[in-house]
């Protein structure tokens, strides 16, 4: 096992709140601070991973024939043209959900372990076996949710669920924040949710237009040094797990208008 | 009270949605936490009501019992204004 070797279960409870967005933007991160990544799709149902990160036409084998010893590890893994410290190892077919077990995805991680200093889970949505399989493979996990009810609220659950599978340290990264919402108090703010969930704030990504652009393109945001506001976040949450101390964003204070000052002031408590 | 809070008063509009959000989080959290649907816990609720009223003659409408959740903790809590010990419940536990 390279001595320093982390695995990572990224996962929410709740689908469609960034997942596997920052499964790839993250992988990407970490690689351009020069450590050896794999990002790992464990959702073997509805993969998306290969396509975010652009490298849908270069897979020939799946974790599904590593684990049938059909092909070796090396034969499966794809890496990326562009930062090689990355490499994917796809979903197998959606068959294999009907044989998967959890000790299966521990080998497989056992394996990247290996070779890698990080291993990056994307975990599927939802809490049944697909979740099981892949917090098997998991020694700490990253919880990303959105401030919505709904979201918050499958996060929890997922949470309980990691503390009962003994997966630790678990920390939050805090997906789609709006601060003209959060100012205007329609929006759950980060306090309410870092409160209510009761860990420790890995990551604020505010929503941001050039995230979807860049999935159209198979290019994550991390890959050319984008400048946007996500792109950013997810390059600093890369830093953090690296145990850099690199400040969180204050969304009240990304307003520098008028508009954002008289927010301010209407927000101010006066008796 | 902010500002934003009086012109809300003012002018009728609802309050912002963010405390309905934390406030309706929080509740349906400690009932997931515990897992006991609102009816179990209204059951318990009026189980530990009977028996607290064989001890002593508690206030009913004052009282509540309710899940309270901090730090992923969940804790039962009852509070249950007593009017006067019942005869009875002095009697039981012996001479004074």
């Amino acid at each position: 096992m390279a001595p320093t070797s982390r695995t990572i279960l990224i996962c929410s409870g709740k689908g469609g709140v960034g997942k596997t967005t920052l499964t790839a933007n993250l992988g990407i991160a970490l690689a351009r601070l020069g450590l050896r990544t794999v990002v790992l799709d464990a959702d073997f149902g509805l993969r998306n991973l290969d396509l975010l990160l652009g490298l849908e036409n270069r897979i020939v084998f799946t974790a599904q024939e590593v684990l049938a010893e059909s092909c070796r590890l090396e034969q499966a893994l794809v890496k990326h043209k562009q930062e090689p410290n990355l490499a994917l190892l796809p979903a197998g077919n959606p068959r294999m959900l009907e044989w998967l077990k959890p000790e299966d995805m521990k080998t497989i991680a056992g394996m990247l372990e290996e070779q890698f200093d990080y291993v990056l889970i994307d975990c599927p949505a939802g809490i049944e076996d697909g979740f099981k399989n892949a917090v098997a493979a998991a020694k700490e996990a990253i919880v990303i949710t959105t401030p919505e009810v709904s979201a918050v609220r499958d996060a929890d659950r997922v949470i309980g669920l990691l503390n009962t599978h003994g997966v630790k340290p678990v920390q939050l990264v805090l997906n789609r924040v709006r601060p003209k919402m959060m100012a205007n108090q329609e929006m759950l703010a980060v306090d309410d949710v870092t409160d209510i969930l009761a860990l420790p704030l890995l990551g604020l990504v505010l929503e941001d237009e050039q995230v979807i652009v860049s999935t159209n393109r198979g290019e994550p945001l991390t890959l050319n040094g984008s400048k946007s506001p996500a792109a950013r976040a997810y390059g600093n949450v890369a830093r953090r797990l690296q145990g850099e101390e690199v400040a969180l964003i204050d969304p009240s204070k990304e307003g520098r208008g008028l508009r954002a000052k008289v927010r301010r002031l209407m927000q101010k408590k006066i008796f | 009270m902010t500002l934003r809070d009086i012109l809300d008063k003012l002018l009728r509009r609802q309050p912002a949605s963010a405390n309905t959000a934390r406030e309706r989080l929080q509740l349906v959290l400690a009932h997931d936490r515990s897992d006991l649907s609102p009816e179990l816990l209204d059951q318990m609720r009026r189980e530990i009501f009977e028996v607290v009223a064989r001890y002593v003659e508690i206030d009913l409408d004052e009282g509540d019992v309710s899940l309270e959740t901090e730090d992923r903790v969940t804790a039962l809590v009852a509070n249950l204004p007593i009017r006067r010990p019942l005869a009875v419940a002095s009697g039981a536990t012996g001479d004074e």
